[in-house]
C-alpha cells in the first residue's frame, strides 16, 4: 500500500524520509515539485498525482506537504486518512506538527512511523497503543533518561492491541475520577448582500475529556436527539444503540478524544447569530473606494457574542485602508490583502461599526467583485441548534464521577458575500 | 562478503581516517563536486558518499538551495566539531561497539537521524548488526529501524541477524515473537524466504492473534520477494481467512487482496463470517474488507435492480414485517406470486448491505467511502439514497478528503441524481475554497441542475462570475453553457446572461462566453439572429483576439441569419485586417469566403481585397489559407474539382458540440478508487465485474459446521464479560444457532436475550420466505403450504413488532441449515400457529388485524415483550425474558423503533394518533406542545392507516420558498410503510380559496418499501388561515388530503434595527394595533424563553432592544409583504403585555391569540 513518505516544508526542501518496503529515490519527488510549482496556492496542489511509476497522494498540513509514494491501486482516500491520522499523532505526541518539533524529535517520528505502518499496511494508528509502545516525550522523562539510561519505549505488549476495544488502555487510575464534555457547535453559512441566508448549517462535535479509572461503561443521552441529522462516531460508541434508542453508549478512550461529530443539515432551521450590513463601493475614477460595515445581534438566544472578528479579502488593486473602527481594532495587510477587524464583545446597544476609505492602485481599473467578508465568533453556554446534553449515566464501575458538560457556539465557514 | 572480510576492513577506515584528517580542506571540496573527485581518492569512502550527493544534486535542482541548511544540523548533532564523514561514522562505531547502553542508544539515534534526512549510513552495517541482540529495548528497536533499511544492500551481513530473530520466533513472550517475525519478514534478502515461509506457517497458527496478524502481514511481503511462493502463501492466507478473531480479518484481507484477489472461491466460506466481523475490525481493515467484498458480491449475487417491475410485485410481506395493514387480497396475490419466481434478493446480499450501513458513521473518511461504493454498486436503486447524507457530510473534512469525495460525488450525480439533490445547497461554493475543490462543486451543482432547482443554481452561478479567481470564473460560465445545452427551459436566460458577460472587462471572460454562446447558438441558430447581430455589433469593442475571433465564425457560419450585418462586418474588419491578431485574421478569410459562397454579388471585391492582404502577410499560415481558399471558392480554368463543391465544404452542417461532464462513465471504475479518481487503469486495480446472468450457487457459502458463531460469540463472552452484553452485535450474529446458544446461557443477561429475539423473528420470517423460494419440496402439500405461509405471515409479522420492529429483521435470514432444520422450524411454528389460532384463521382477517395491531401497540408501550419460537415452553420463556428486561432496564435494549428513517413516525405510533388517524382532519388537531426553536413542529397531512400504509407528513420548514417568494414552503415527508413500493406521488385538483395558488413538489417516481422521502411544496395562502385542500395520489390510489397553517407560519422574519422598528411601529398605530394584557406561565422565567416561545409560534425574528424588560419581534407576511410587529413588554410578577401591529386585521388577532397561549402555558 503506502510504499514511502517523504515530508517537504513550504519552502520546497525535503526533511524526512520514511521507507516501508524497498527503498525508492527521493528524485520521485519532483513530480511533486513540478505540480507544486504549477499550483500557485499550496492548497491547490492535486491531492493525487501521476507519475510514471508510482503515484504520489499527498495532504498539506501545518505548513508541512506529507508526501507518499502508492505503486499500486489503493483507495485514496485511505492514504489521505491515514496521513492526516499521522499528522495528528505527531500533534497529539509534540503538542504541534511543525517542521522543527519533527526535526527536534526525528527518532521518535521514526519510531511511529515504524509502529503505524508495517509494509505499508496501518498497524497501530490509535494514539492509546501507540502511546504504550512509544512514550510521548517530556522534559522530565528526557531528564531521568539521560541520566538513568531508560528508554521511552515501552516494554510490554500494549493490552489495547489485543482486547476488542484498542482505544482504552487498561488499568487506568486516578484519584479524581472526572468526564467533561464539550459542544461546540459551528454555524456555516454564507448570506447574500441583503442578509438573506443562502445556505446555512450546523456542525456539531463533541469533545470529550474522559478520566476515569478501571472500565467505565457510558451512556450519554439527549434531550432532543432527533436534532441530529447526520452524525459520525468514535469508534467506541455503539452503532446499534444510537440506532435504536438514540443514546450514546461506549467505553471512553484515556484522555482526550472527539466522542461524536454531527450535523444539522440545512433542512432545519439555523439561527444566524447576528447579522452584518455592509457597503463597499470602489469609484470608478479617483482610485478609491468607501468601506463601511455595521455588525449586529441578530438570534443570539439572549447570549452575548464574543471573540467577533471580521475578516476581508480585498481585492489586489487596494493599496491601503484609513478606517475608523468604532469599536475593537483593524488591521490591514498591504501584502496579503487581508484586512482584519478584530472586534472582540458585540454590544447590542452600541453596534461595532467600521467606517472609511480604502485607496487603490491608482491606474488599475476598479475591481469588479466586492470582497466578501467571512466571520468569525464565540458564544459560550449556547448550542444554537438547540441540542443539549440529558444526562450522563456510568456502569461498570463503582465510584462516583464529576461530570461537566459545556456548550460553544462558532462561527465555522460563515460568509457574507457583497 | 563475509564478516571476516568486513572486520578486516576496519584498519582500511582507519587508515582513511588520517588521509582525511589530513586534507581536510581537500574533502570538503570533494564533498562539494563529487564528480571531480580524485582517482586517489580512497575508494571506499567514496562509495559510500556517492548515492546520497548525487541525490542532493537532484534535489537541489528543485528544492533551492536547502541542503546547507539540511546538512548542518546533522554536523551538529553528530559531533561537536566540524568532520568530515568517515571520521563521525568511526566515532559511532567506537559508540556502538562500548558496552554502554546509553553510548550505543545515543549512536544508533544519531544513526536513524541520518536515515531519516535519507543520508547514506550503509557503512555502519557491520558494526551496527553486532547489537540486534542487544538487551535494551530501545537500541534493538532502532537496530531493527537499520536493518530493514539496509539489508537490501548488505544481504550477507544481514544474515547475521537472522538466528537471533529465529529465536525470537521462540519466545514466550507474544509482543516477541511478533515483532521477530516483522522483522525478519521484512529483510528483503532471497536466501531466506525459505525461512520465512516456515516462520509464517508456524505464526499462523500461533496461539496469539496477535502473532497470527502479524503472520497475514508478513505474507505480502514474502510474496513480493519471491513470487514464487504463492501456492504455499496462499494456503496461509485460506487457513488465516478462517480465523474468528477481528484481529486477524483486516490483515488477511489485505494479504488475500495482493497475493490472490481473483481466488474469490477461498472468500465464499468466510462470507458471512467476514460481514458479521465488520464492524468490529479496525477501521483500515473494514476498508480493504469493504472493497473485497463489493468485487465478490458482484460475482455472487444477481442485479438488484434487474427487474424492478417484478420487484415490486414480489410482495414479501415477511420481509417488511413491522407492516401493519394488508388486506386480504393482497395476500391472496401475494400468494399466487410466490409461485412465480421474482428477483429475491439472496440473504447474503442482504446480510452485507445490512452489516455495512452503520458504518456510514464512521468517523474515518475511507471507511464511509467504502461504504457508500458498496452501496453504490451493490443495492437496490431505492437504497442507495442513504449514502448521500454520510459523503455530504465528508465535506467539512480537510481539503484533500473533499476532492476525492467531490469527485466520486461528481460520477454518481450522473447516475443517480435524485440522491443529492436534497443537499444541493451544501455544494455551494464560498470564495475561500481552494480553485480545484471550486471547480469540482461546480461540476456537481452542474450535474444536480434540473428543471426545478435550475433558478436557484442560476443565482448562484451569476455570484460565481464576479469571483477574483479567473479559473473558476471560466469554470462558471461553461457550466452556465452546460445547464443551458441540459435544461431546454432556460436556455435563452442563460443566453442572455452570457451576452451581458460580452461586456466584461476581463478578456477571459469575454472569450470563454463567446466560446459558450458560440456552442449554444450552434444548437438553434434560427431563433437567435437577435444575438448574433448583437455580436456583430460588439465586435467594435471587444479586443479579445479569442472572442473576435468566435463572433467572425459565428457571423460567417450563419450569414444567412444575418445577411445584411455580414458584408457590412466583413468591410470593417477589411480595413482593420493588418492590425489583427492571427486568429483573427484566419476568421476573416473564413468570413469572406462563406460570404464569397452566399452573397458573390456583395462581397466579390471585399474577398478580393482581404485575400490580397493575407496574401502578402507575415505569418505563413495566413497566407497558405488565403492561398488554399481562394483556390477553393474563385473559380478559374485551373481550379479543380473541388470548388465545385466549395458551398458544401465549408457551409456544411457543423454539429453542435455536445457538452457533457467529464465524469461520464467513469462509474466503471470501482468508484473511491484511484483509478477512479485518475480515470485510468492503476496498476493493481481489480475490474468491478459484471452481474451474473443467473445465480451462482449461493450454497457455496454454507460453511458445514455451523458453530463458527456460536463458537467465537462464547469465547468472547468469556474473555470480556464486562463490555460483551455492550458490544454484541446482536443482529450480526443473528446466525441460526445463535438462538439455540444464547437459550443455553440466558443467564448471561438481558442483552442475549434481546438478541436471540431478534434473530428469532428473523429466522422466523426467513422461514416463510423460504416457503415461498422452495418449490421443489412442497409440490405435493401445495394447499397445506398455503395455508401454512398466511399462518406464517401473521406470525412472522407479530413477534417482529413486539420486538418492536426490529428493523429490517426479515433480512437476516441466513440459510445454513439444511433441510432438517427448515423442518425442524416448520414444526415449531406449526406448534405456535396452534397457539395463536385465534388470530390466524383466514376468514375475519381484518378484524383480528386491527385487533392485533392495537394490542400490540399497548405491549409495546409498556415493555417490548419478545416473543421467539423455540422448540419447547414458549410461554415460559417469554414470561421469564420479560421480567428479565424489568429487572435489567439500565442494560436493555428497547425495541429498535423505525425511527432512523423517520424519526417523527414516533409521536403518530402511539395509541392516541392511531385512534385519531380515521378521521380525516385531524392534523391540525395533533398535540399543540410547543415546539422549541430550532426543531419544527410535524403535522400528519395522511395517516398511514387511512394511506394503506402511506404516512405523510409535513411541517412548516420557514425556508424562503425559492421559486416564489410568495409561497410558503412546505416540507412533506412520505413514509411508505407498506412492503411495496408506490408510484407516482403527486398532487391534483387543488381546490383552493380564490386567489390561492399551490406549487406542486415535482412527481415522486417511486418511493420504495420501508423508505421515506421528502418534498418541499409551496402555497400562497393569501395571508389567510383557510387549508389548502387538494388531491394526494399514488399510481393506484387517491387521498383528499388538506394543509392548514397556523397563522405564525404564513409570515418570514425581517431583520429591523431598533429606530426602524419604532418608526414602523409608530406608522401601524389606531386600527392596526392589537393589544392584550397576559400571565406569563410558570415557565417562562426570563426573556429568553419567551423568545423562544413566540419564535416558536410564530416565524418572526427578534429586533435587538435596549431595555432587558421588552422583547420586540418583526416579520412580514410571506405573500403580501405586510409587516408585523409583536412586542412583549414584561412587569413584575409574571405578568406581561402583548401587542401586535399589523395591517391585517384577522392575521394580528390570530397572531395575538396563538402566542398569548405560548406565554400563558
Amino acid at each position: 500500500m503506502i510504499h514511502s513518505l517523504f515530508l517537504i516544508n513550504n519552502a520546497g526542501d525535503l526533511f524526512l524520509e520514511k521507507h516501508w518496503k524497498s527503498v525508492i529515490s527521493r528524485s520521485v519527488c519532483d513530480y511533486f515539485f513540478e505540480a507544486r510549482e504549477k499550483a500557485v496556492e499550496p492548497d491547490n496542489v492535486p491531492p493525487v498525482i501521476r507519475t510514471p511509476h508510482h503515484y504520489l497522494i499527498n495532504i498539506y498540513r501545518e505548513k508541512i506537504f506529507f508526501v507518499s509514494v502508492i505503486q499500486t491501486e489503493v483507495p485514496p482516500l485511505f492514504v489521505i486518512e491515514f496521513l492526516h491520522r499521522v499528522a495528528e499523532t505527531f500533534q497529539d505526541y509534540f503538542g504541534e506538527c511543525s517542521e522543527s518539533t519533527i526535526k527536534d524529535n526525528v527518532v521518535i517520528v521514526y519510531e511511529l512511523l515504524e509502529e503505524m505502518l508495517d509494509n505499508g499496511f496501518p498497524l497501530a494508528t490509535e494514539s492509546n497503543i501507540l502511546k504504550e509502545l512509544i512514550r510521548p516525550p517530556t522534559i522530565l522523562r528526557s531528564m531521568v533518561n539521560t541520566i538513568t539510561g531508560s528508554s521511552n519505549v515501552g516494554e510490554t505488549l500494549p493490552t489495547g492491541q489485543l482486547s476488542t476495544i484498542p482505544w482504552r488502555r487498561a488499568g487506568v487510575k486516578y484519584t479524581n475520577n472526572e468526564a467533561y464534555f464539550d459542544v461546540v457547535e459551528e454555524i456555516d453559512a454564507i448570506l447574500d448582500k441583503s442578509g438573506t441566508t443562502v445556505f446555512a448549517e450546523i456542525q456539531g462535535v463533541i469533545d470529550a475529556c474522559v478520566k476515569l479509572s478501571g472500565m467505565p461503561d457510558l451512556t450519554l443521552s439527549f434531550m432532543n436527539p432527533r436534532l441530529l441529522d447526520d452524525v459520525s462516531f468514535h469508534p467506541c460508541v455503539r452503532y446499534k444503540r444510537w440506532e435504536s434508542e438514540r443514546v450514546i453508549s461506549f467505553v471512553p478512550p484515556d484522555g482526550n478524544f472527539q466522542l461524536m461529530s454531527y450535523h444539522i443539515s440545512a433542512q432545519n432551521l439555523v439561527a444566524i447569530p447576528v447579522y452584518v450590513k455592509q457597503n463597499i463601493s470602489f469609484f470608478e475614477t479617483g482610485s478609491s473606494g468607501r468601506l463601511d460595515i455595521t455588525v449586529g445581534p441578530k438570534q443570539t438566544m439572549g447570549k452575548t457574542v464574543e471573540g467577533l472578528v471580521v475578516t476581508v479579502h480585498m481585492p489586489k488593486v487596494v493599496l491601503s485602508a484609513n478606517l475608523n473602527a468604532t469599536q475593537g481594532t483593524y488591521n490591514y495587510d498591504p501584502v496579503t490583502k487581508i484586512l482584519v477587524w478584530d472586534i472582540g464583545k458585540l454590544n447590542p446597544q452600541k453596534l461595532p461599526n467600521l467606517k472609511g476609505s480604502l485607496s487603490l492602485q491608482s491606474g488599475a481599473p476598479k475591481p469588479e467583485e466586492n470582497p466578501s467578508l467571512n466571520i468569525d465568533l464565540k458564544i459560550q453556554q449556547l448550542a444554537i441548534s438547540g441540542l443539549k446534553v440529558n444526562r450522563l449515566d456510568m456502569y461498570g464501575e463503582k465510584y462516583k464521577p464529576f461530570k461537566g458538560v459545556k456548550y460553544v457556539t462558532k462561527a465555522g465557514k460563515f460568509q457574507v458575500r457583497t | 562478503m563475509t564478516t571476516m572480510q568486513k572486520l578486516l576492513q576496519l584498519p582500511v577506515n582507519a587508515v582513511n581516517m588520517v588521509k582525511s584528517v589530513q586534507g581536510v580542506a581537500q574533502g570538503q571540496e570533494e564533498a562539494l563536486s563529487p564528480v571531480l573527485t580524485p582517482d586517489s581518492g580512497p575508494q571506499n569512502w567514496y562509495n559510500a558518499v556517492q548515492p546520497e550527493e548525487l541525490r542532493h544534486l537532484r534535489s537541489g535542482g528543485t528544492g533551492g538551495g536547502g541542503e546547507g541548511s539540511e546538512d548542518r544540523p546533522g554536523l551538529e548533532e553528530g559531533l561537536t566539531s566540524v568532520q568530515s564523514q568517515p571520521l563521525r561514522h568511526d566515532d559511532l562505531k567506537e559508540m556502538l561497539d562500548s558496552n554502554k547502553d546509553s553510548l550505543k542508544l545515543e549512536a544508533m539515534k544519531r544513526i536513524v537521524a541520518m536515515i531519516a534526512r535519507g543520508k547514506n549510513a550503509s557503512d555502519l552495517f557491520p558494526a551496527v548488526v553486532k547489537n540486534v541482540a542487544c538487551k535494551n529495548i530501545e537500541v534493538k528497536k532502532l537496530v531493527y529501524v537499520y536493518l530493514v533499511r539496509y539489508a537490501e544492500e548488505q544481504q550477507d551481513l544481514a544474515l547475521l541477524s537472522i538466528s537471533t530473530f529465529q529465536r525470537g520466533l521462540k519466545d514466550p513472550n507474544q509482543l516477541i515473537r511478533a515483532s521477530a517475525l516483522r522483522v525478519l519478514s521484512s529483510i528483503r534478502v532471497t536466501i531466506i524466504v525459505p525461512i520465512m515461509m516456515l516462520a509464517i506457517k508456524e505464526a499462523a497458527s500461533d496461539m496469539s492473534p496477535y502473532v497470527r496478524k502479524t503472520a497475514a502481514h508478513a505474507i505480502p511481503k514474502l510474496h513480493s520477494l519471491d513470487p514464487e511462493q504463492k501456492d504455499q502463501l496462499i494456503e496461509v492466507i485460506e487457513k488465516l481467512l478462517a480465523d474468528k478473531t477481528t484481529l486477524v480479518a483486516g490483515s488477511v484481507v489485505m494479504a488475500f487482496e495482493e497475493v490472490c484477489p481473483d481466488r474469490i472461491d477461498l472468500i465464499h466460506k468466510n462470507y458471512r463470517k467476514l460481514c458479521n466481523l465488520l464492524i468490529d475490525v479496525e477501521e483500515w481493515g473494514q476498508v480493504v474488507i469493504i472493497n473485497m467484498l463489493t468485487r465478490y458480491a458482484r460475482t455472487q449475487f444477481l442485479n438488484p435492480n434487474i427487474n424492478e417491475s417484478l420487484l415490486e410485485e414480489s410482495s414479501e410481506k415477511a420481509f417488511y414485517a413491522s407492516d401493519d395493514e394488508e388486506d386480504e387480497d393482497k395476500k391472496a396475490e401475494a400468494a399466487t406470486l410466490a409461485k412465480r419466481k421474482p428477483y429475491v434478493m439472496d440473504p447474503d446480499h442482504r446480510l452485507l448491505l445490512r452489516n455495512t450501513k452503520p458504518l456510514l458513521q464512521s468517523r474515518n473518511a475511507a471507511v464511509v467511502m467504502a461504504v457508500a461504493q458498496l452501496y453504490f454498486h451493490l443495492a437496490p436503486k431505492a437504497e442507495v439514497g442513504i449514502i448521500a447524507k454520510a459523503l455530504v457530510r465528508l465535506m467539512r473534512s480537510h481539503s484533500e478528503v473533499q476532492y476525492v469525495v467531490l469527485q466520486n460525488v461528481a460520477t454518481m450525480t450522473i447516475k443517480r441524481r435524485g440522491m443529492f439533490e436534497p443537499y444541493l445547497k451544501s455544494f455551494y461554493i464560498r470564495s475561500t475554497d481552494p480553485t480545484q475543490i471550486k471547480i469540482l462543486k461546480l461540476e456537481v451543482l452542474t450535474n444536480l441542475a434540473n428543471e426545478t432547482n435550475i433558478s436557484t443554481i442560476l443565482r448562484e452561478f451569476q455570484t460565481y462570475i464576479k469571483s477574483m479567481d479567473k479559473d473558476f470564473v471560466a469554470a462558471s460560465i461553461q457550466a452556465i453553457g452546460r445547464c443551458a445545452t441540459n435544461i431546454g427551459e432556460v436556455r435563452d436566460t442563460c443566453l442572455n446572461g452570457l451576452v451581458q458577460l460580452l461586456s466584461n472587462r476581463d478578456e477571459l471572460v469575454v472569450a470563454e462566453s463567446v466560446v459558450v454562446i458560440k456552442k449554444l447558438l450552434q444548437m438553434q441558430p434560427e431563433q437567435h439572429s437577435d444575438i448574433i447581430k448583437h455580436m456583430a455589433k460588439l465586435i467594435d469593442n471587444i479586443q479579445v483576439p479569442m472572442a473576435r475571433a468566435s463572433i467572425l465564425w459565428l457571423i460567417g457560419e450563419y450569414c444567412e441569419h444575418v445577411p445584411k450585418i455580414a458584408p457590412d462586418v466583413l468591410r470593417n474588419m477589411a480595413k482593420t485586417f493588418t492590425n489583427e491578431e492571427d486568429i483573427v485574421k484566419l476568421q476573416i478569410i473564413n468570413l469572406a469566403a462563406k460570404l464569397y459562397l452566399t452573397n458573390s454579388k456583395q462581397t466579390k471585391l471585399l474577398t478580393q481585397y482581404v485575400l490580397n492582404l493575407a496574401k502578402y502577410d507575415q505569418n505563413y499560415d495566413i497566407r497558405d489559407r488565403a492561398r488554399f481558399i481562394r483556390q477553393l471558392i474563385v473559380p478559374t480554368d485551373k481550379s479543380g474539382a473541388l470548388s465545385k463543391y466549395a458551398k458544401k465544404l465549408f457551409l456544411a452542417l457543423k454539429p453542435a458540440p455536445v457538452l457533457q461532464s467529464t465524469f461520464k462513465d467513469r462509474d466503471h471504475f470501482q468508484l473511491g478508487s484511484l483509478s477512479h479518481l485518475l480515470n485510468a487503469k492503476a496498476a493493481g486495480y481489480q475490474e468491478l465485474p459484471d452481474w451474473p446472468e443467473s445465480v451462482p450457487d449461493p450454497s457455496v457459502r454454507n460453511v458445514e459446521i455451523p458453530d463458527w458463531s456460536k463458537c467465537t460469540s462464547r469465547k468472547d463472552r468469556k474473555e470480556k464479560k464486562t463490555e460483551k452484553p455492550f458490544y454484541s452485535d446482536s443482529e450480526g450474529e443473528s446466525g441460526p444457532t445463535e438462538s439455540a446458544d444464547s437459550e443455553s446461557d440466558s443467564g448471561s443477561g438481558s442483552e442475549s436475550a434481546s438478541a436471540s429475539d431478534e434473530s428469532g423473528s428473523g429466522s422466523e420470517s426467513e422461514e416463510s420466505r423460504e416457503e415461498t423460494e422452495s418449490e421443489d419440496e412442497e409440490e405435493d402439500e401445495e394447499k397445506e403450504k398455503k395455508r401454512k405461509k398466511r399462518l406464517d405471515k401473521t406470525k412472522a409479522k407479530k413477534p417482529a413488532e413486539e420486538s418492536a420492529e426490529s428493523e429490517q429483521s426479515s433480512g437476516t435470514e441466513d440459510r445454513k441449515r439444511g433441510r432438517k432444520a427448515v423442518k425442524n422450524q416448520k414444526s415449531a411454528s406449526e406448534s405456535e400457529s396452534e397457539s395463536e389460532s385465534s388470530e390466524s384463521e383466514d376468514e375475519s382477517e381484518e378484524e383480528s388485524e386491527e385487533e392485533s395491531e392495537s394490542d400490540t401497540d399497548i405491549r409495546k408501550k409498556k415493555t417490548p415483550i419478545s416473543k421467539q419460537p423455540p422448540k419447547q415452553s414458549k410461554k415460559e420463556s417469554k414470561k421469564e425474558r420479560q421480567e428479565m428486561s424489568l429487572l435489567d432496564l439500565d442494560d436493555f435494549e428497547p425495541a429498535p423503533a423505525s425511527a432512523p428513517v423517520t424519526p417523527v413516525n414516533f409521536l403518530s405510533s402511539s395509541l392516541v394518533s392511531d385512534l385519531e388517524g380515521l378521521s380525516l382532519t385531524n392534523n391540525i388537531l395533533a398535540p399543540t406542545t410547543i415546539a422549541p426553536s430550532g426543531s419544527i413542529k410535524m403535522y400528519e397531512l395522511l395517516h398511514r392507516i387511512t394511506g394503506e400504509g402511506l404516512a405523510v407528513e409535513y411541517c412548516f420548514s420557514r425556508q424562503p420558498f425559492s421559486p416564489d417568494p410568495n409561497m410558503v414552503a412546505v416540507q412533506i415527508q412520505f413514509t411508505n410503510n407498506t412492503n411495496s413500493e408506490t408510484k407516482n406521488l403527486h398532487i391534483e385538483e387543488p381546490r383552493l380559496q380564490s386567489g390561492m395558488r399551490i406549487r406542486e413538489f415535482t412527481e415522486i417516481d417511486v418511493l420504495a418499501a420501508g423508505e421515506s422521502v421528502t418534498v418541499v411544496m409551496g402555497i400562497d395562502f393569501c395571508d389567510s388561515t383557510q387549508a389548502a385542500n387538494f388531491q394526494l395520489c399514488t399510481h393506484t390510489r387517491k387521498f383528499f388530503v388538506s394543509i392548514q397553517p397556523p397563522v405564525g407560519e404564513l409570515m418570514t422574519p425581517v431583520f429591523l434595527t431598533e429606530n426602524d422598528f419604532k418608526k414602523e411601529q409608530g406608522k401601524l398605530m389606531g386600527m392596526n394595533e392589537i393589544s392584550e394584557k397576559l400571565m406569563l406561565g410558570e415557565k417562562c422565567v426570563n426573556e429568553h424563553v419567551i423568545v423562544e416561545r413566540v419564535t416558536a409560534t410564530a416565524n418572526l425574528s427578534r429586533v435587538p432592544c435596549g431595555s432587558e424588560k421588552e422583547c420586540r419581534f418583526a416579520g412580514k407576511t410571506v405573500s403580501s409583504g405586510c409587516l408585523v410587529l409583536v412586542t412583549v413588554p414584561t412587569k413584575e410578577g409574571g405578568a406581561a403585555q402583548l401587542t401586535v401591529n399589523c395591517e391585517k386585521m384577522l392575521i394580528g388577532t390570530l397572531l395575538v391569540k396563538d402566542i398569548m397561549q405560548a406565554l400563558s402555558q
